[in-house]
């Protein structure tokens, strides 16, 4: 294979290609993951492919590495039509993949990690060897006999591509790959990257991160809402222009016809700093935040940069090491639990309906005890639960906020996304909260549900709450907030007014504009 | 055409009540065919079982002896198990609870007063709850895995009562055979009329009111049932699962040691190397066929006797193992485990579709 194939080619034939894939559409029920979707690789290029979370890349990459079949589409290897029934076979083809979220046995060492992936009856110490190989030849630090559990994240991730190189891929996918690494790991990983594509390797290289992308990528893919939107050269964009064809222009600021009168702060978040739960977590930064009585603030971002985890701090459910850090209606919350925190004035919804929101094989009125079980209304009497004013509470809730069901007091599970997501938000705005933070609010709703829920958010702000959202739909985000942050690796930016921010600028925040480069995150080490 | 498991969208009130029945019919039948198989007539054979322990006053009155401890220990399980927290050690704090318990009587043998009885029975229950306290702290210290560690108690328990009634509490009088001093006066439960049958199974039947009451009544039991249904839901609500583990298992502990004393103080009326024929582990089984219900409990926990007995009375009518009571046992958790599926599933016949060919084309 040749180096530095030139790739911009258009008369090429397509057999100059190493994977075309020809109007690739994946259907689930009405909806179309991918849209008619059309990605040519070159031999020895990196080719990223760039948009927002929900825009099809994930789909996209698992029909080519075989986990699932195209609804419609084509796909040409070298030239030849080929049917990628499973995994096995796309690795028989010569594609690897290296996932966001590895699967390691962290009770085994390294070569045996590897070993049980690879096919055949395989010496260990054959195996041991060819791993040093490998991974001094590509700068892939790596010590065969080092236990997995003592590892870092990312020489974790070194594992999982050592493992792909021993199978000489010649294709390798790489999902999201930084996400999980210092910026000294992330430039050791570029190093090794471009070392690939100089031997003919294409690498498809999966991000939102644009600088990244302008600084390694040949060419780029950008997907929005399943179809391709773009095709260009990263080197010849700017990061802005690269933003706006991931996040789309048909976004608007319809805000207009709201009266902005911010009260006092209700909701302070004061350099709020946490550690990472967990090597796949995302640490908490130096995160600052005013929420005033009568508006909504919203924080945008790509998820998996932090929404659950400061969702988290805020309700309580992990509590911060100080107690300035969270001020809640002017008490400070930071070592308060949730309990505290709602008695305190604040109602919460997490982003999970089923199995954080509300217990999938409880009745609604039993899932109306699990947020309020603390309030005033009674529904524990000195241990004792109310079960007749929970019922009755359910009845109030569902009627208000349009909660369709079979019958009277059905199991949680038995609704559909919408309408318990209508459940779990009038549970907590049926309290009238005085502070109310609600992560993803209508994350897979239906458009009648959705419209409901972002004017209840409203209407509570209006009526002098705090309102905090936390969401990746930036349509809805500009339909109802009145400051928007933007939260990237745990960071958070300056609040700015909603109509004064533009979508570029938007987009330049959500790959990480306001980072501070210099601190370097000592980003967890492995647990 | 092909069977597949569709998924109900609310758990079938029908089937959490017939999977049990459907369970026990199919135990039945299996022991039909074990039966069969060992050249025995197996409606005899299934008679001897099942319905000779229900036709005489004295076999009743032996079913009752037998299913008092099953319904305690059960009935802590049942709960247990709700939190999702899975005690398998009962047996362990059973022994454990018998030997707190028994201190009084050996120790102080010459006490007699309704007082020692009291004293045996909350130091019994005591005993039971230390025991578990140990998987509980390993738990929440060390995650370390709650099956494996109360298991593995279960052994360590019974060696220290072998060691003990060999050694230290071995009765000086008594021919140098493995076992205490009797007991006596208010140093034994009372029985109830004339036969074997003692106030264990009256604490029973107050256990399982009371933890009735718990799960259906009270924000504790609803606690353990949003923790044991979605622990993350449950720290949402402000709820503490350390505390859960805490309280389930001590809990349970306790009351598998109140079975242990109750055995001692009943039944056997002194501490011997084998005091139990491993009610601690057929209370699980009590546990799930009583639908991890106190009420349900009750029921699974005379069913449960009644295999005891029918299995002594095949040894002796029929000349079986007594192992087939386990047997049977056994075969029923299994039934009742696979029953269960119904819950929330249900069959459905598919027309089977061709599946997409697992060829892989041009490499």
């Amino acid at each position: 294979m040749g180096k530095n194939i030139s790739i911009r080619g258009g008369t090429a034939a397509s057999a100059d290609y190493l994977l075309e894939a020809r109007g690739i559409t994946k259907m689930y029920g009405d909806l179309a993951a991918n849209n008619d979707v059309t990605l040519k690789i070159a031999p020895g290029e990196i080719h990223a492919l760039l948009g927002e979370n929900g825009a099809g890349k994930s789909t996209l990459v698992k029909i080519i590495y075989g986990s699932i079949q195209p609804t419609d589409g084509e796909l040409y290897w070298l030239g030849e039509k080929v049917h990628i029934a499973n995994p096995a076979a796309a690795r028989n083809l010569g594609v690897g993949m290296v996932f966001q979220h590895f699967s390691l046995f962290e009770a085994l060492n390294v070569a045996e990690n590897i070993a049980l992936a690879l096919p055949k009856d395989i010496d260990i110490e054959d195996l041991s060897e060819k791993i040093s190989e490998v991974s001094q030849e590509y700068g892939l630090p790596l010590e065969p006999t080092a236990l997995v559990a003592d590892l870092s994240v990312g020489e974790r991730q070194r594992i999982e591509i050592v493992r792909c190189l021993l199978q000489e891929p010649r294709l390798l996918i790489m999902d999201e790959p930084t996400a999980v690494l210092t910026p000294q790991e992330a430039d050791q990983l570029f190093l090794t990257l471009e070392r690939l594509a100089s031997e003919g390797c294409a690498v498809l290289y999966i991000s939102h991160r644009l600088d990244e992308v302008k600084r390694l990528c040949h060419d780029a893919t950008i997907l929005r809402m399943g179809k391709v939107v773009g095709h260009v050269d990263p080197q010849q964009e700017t990061a802005a222009s690269l933003a706006r064809l991931m996040v789309g222009a048909d976004v608007h600021a319809i805000n207009a016809n709201r009266e902005y009168n911010p009260g006092e702060t209700l909701l302070k978040l004061n350099a709020l700093c946490q550690d990472a739960d967990g090597p796949f977590g995302v640490s908490l930064l130096d995160i600052n935040l005013d929420v005033k009585a009568g508006e909504v603030v919203a924080i945008a971002g790509v998820a998996g940069n932090g929404q659950s985890e400061l969702f988290d701090a805020i309700s309580g459910e992990r509590v911060s090491s100080s107690t300035s850090t969270i001020r809640i209606d002017g008490r400070d919350s930071g070592l308060d639990n949730i309990t505290t925190r709602r008695k305190n004035g604040a109602g919460f919804v997490p982003e999970e309906r089923l199995g954080h929101g509300a217990v999938p094989g409880l009745s609604l009125s039993e899932n109306i005890v699990l947020t309020r079980h603390s309030d005033d209304d009674g529904l524990s009497k000195s241990g004792f639960l109310d079960r007749e004013s929970a019922v009755a509470i359910n009845e109030r809730i569902t009627r208000d906020y349009d909660v369709r069901k079979g019958k009277p007091d059905p199991e949680a599970r038995s609704l559909s996304g919408g309408n318990l997501q209508k459940f779990v938000v009038g549970r907590e705005l049926d309290r009238k909260p005085k502070v109310l933070v609600i992560n993803q609010p209508t994350w897979g709703v239906d458009a009648g549900a959705a419209a409901l829920i972002r004017q209840a958010m409203i209407d509570l702000a209006l009526s002098g709450s705090a309102v905090l959202v936390i969401s990746q739909d930036l349509d809805e985000i500009f339909e109802i907030a009145d400051r928007i942050a933007v939260i990237s690796r745990g960071q958070l930016s300056d609040a700015y007014a909603s109509n004064e921010l533009s979508l570029e600028k938007i987009g330049l925040l959500m790959a990480g504009e306001h980072e501070k480069k210099t601190t370097v995150q000592d980003e967890k080490v492995s647990a | 055409m092909k069977l597949v498991l569709d998924k109900r969208s609310e758990h079938s009130e029908l089937m959490t009540l017939m999977s049990p029945v459907l369970a026990i019919v199919l135990t039945v039948i299996t022991g039909a065919i074990i039966f069969a198989v060992q050249g025995l007539n197996p409606f005899s054979a299934l008679f001897v079982y099942f319905v000779e322990p229900l036709t005489s006053l004295w076999s009743i009155e032996e079913v009752l002896v037998k299913a008092a401890p099953l319904i305690l220990i059960g009935a802590g399980l049942s709960v247990c198990y709700m939190a999702n927290v899975w005690n398998i050690g009962a047996e362990g704090q059973l022994t454990m609870g018998a030997l707190a318990g028994s201190f009084v009587p050996i120790v102080f043998s010459s006490w007699q007063s309704p007082l020692t009885l009291v004293v045996m029975l909350i130091m019994g229950a005591l005993g039971g709850a230390a025991f578990a306290a140990i998987p509980a702290f390993l738990k929440n210290r060390f995650n370390a895995n709650e099956i494996l560690t109360s298991l593995m108690l279960v052994y360590i328990a019974q060696l220290i009562l072998d060691w003990v009634v060999r050694g230290p509490w071995r009765d000086p009088k008594g021919f140098n055979f493995p076992q205490s001093i009797s007991f006596e006066g208010w140093q034994l439960m009372p029985t109830l009329g004339e036969g074997r049958v003692h106030i264990g199974i009256i604490l029973a039947v107050i256990a399982v009111v009371i933890l009735t009451i718990l799960m259906s009544r009270t924000l504790k039991g609803f606690e353990i049932l949003v923790i044991g249904n979605a622990p993350r839901a449950g720290r949402f609500a402000g709820f503490s699962r350390k505390k859960i583990v805490w309280f389930t298992l001590l809990l349970s502990g306790g009351l598998a040691g109140l079975a242990g004393i109750g055995e001692v103080a009943g039944p056997s009326g002194q501490l011997q190397t084998a005091i139990s024929p491993g009610y601690g582990f057929t209370a699980i089984i009590v546990a799930f066929l009583g639908r991890l219900n106190p009420i349900g409990v009750l029921f699974a926990g005379v069913m449960l006797a009644i295999t005891y007995i029918g299995g002594e009375a095949a040894q002796i009518d029929l000349g079986v193992s007594d192992k087939t009571a386990q047997v049977f046992q056994g075969v029923l958790l299994f039934f009742i485990l696979a029953c269960d599926t119904l819950i929330l599933y249900r069959i459905k016949l598919l027309a089977s579709k061709i599946k997409p060919q697992q060829h892989v084309a041009a490499e």
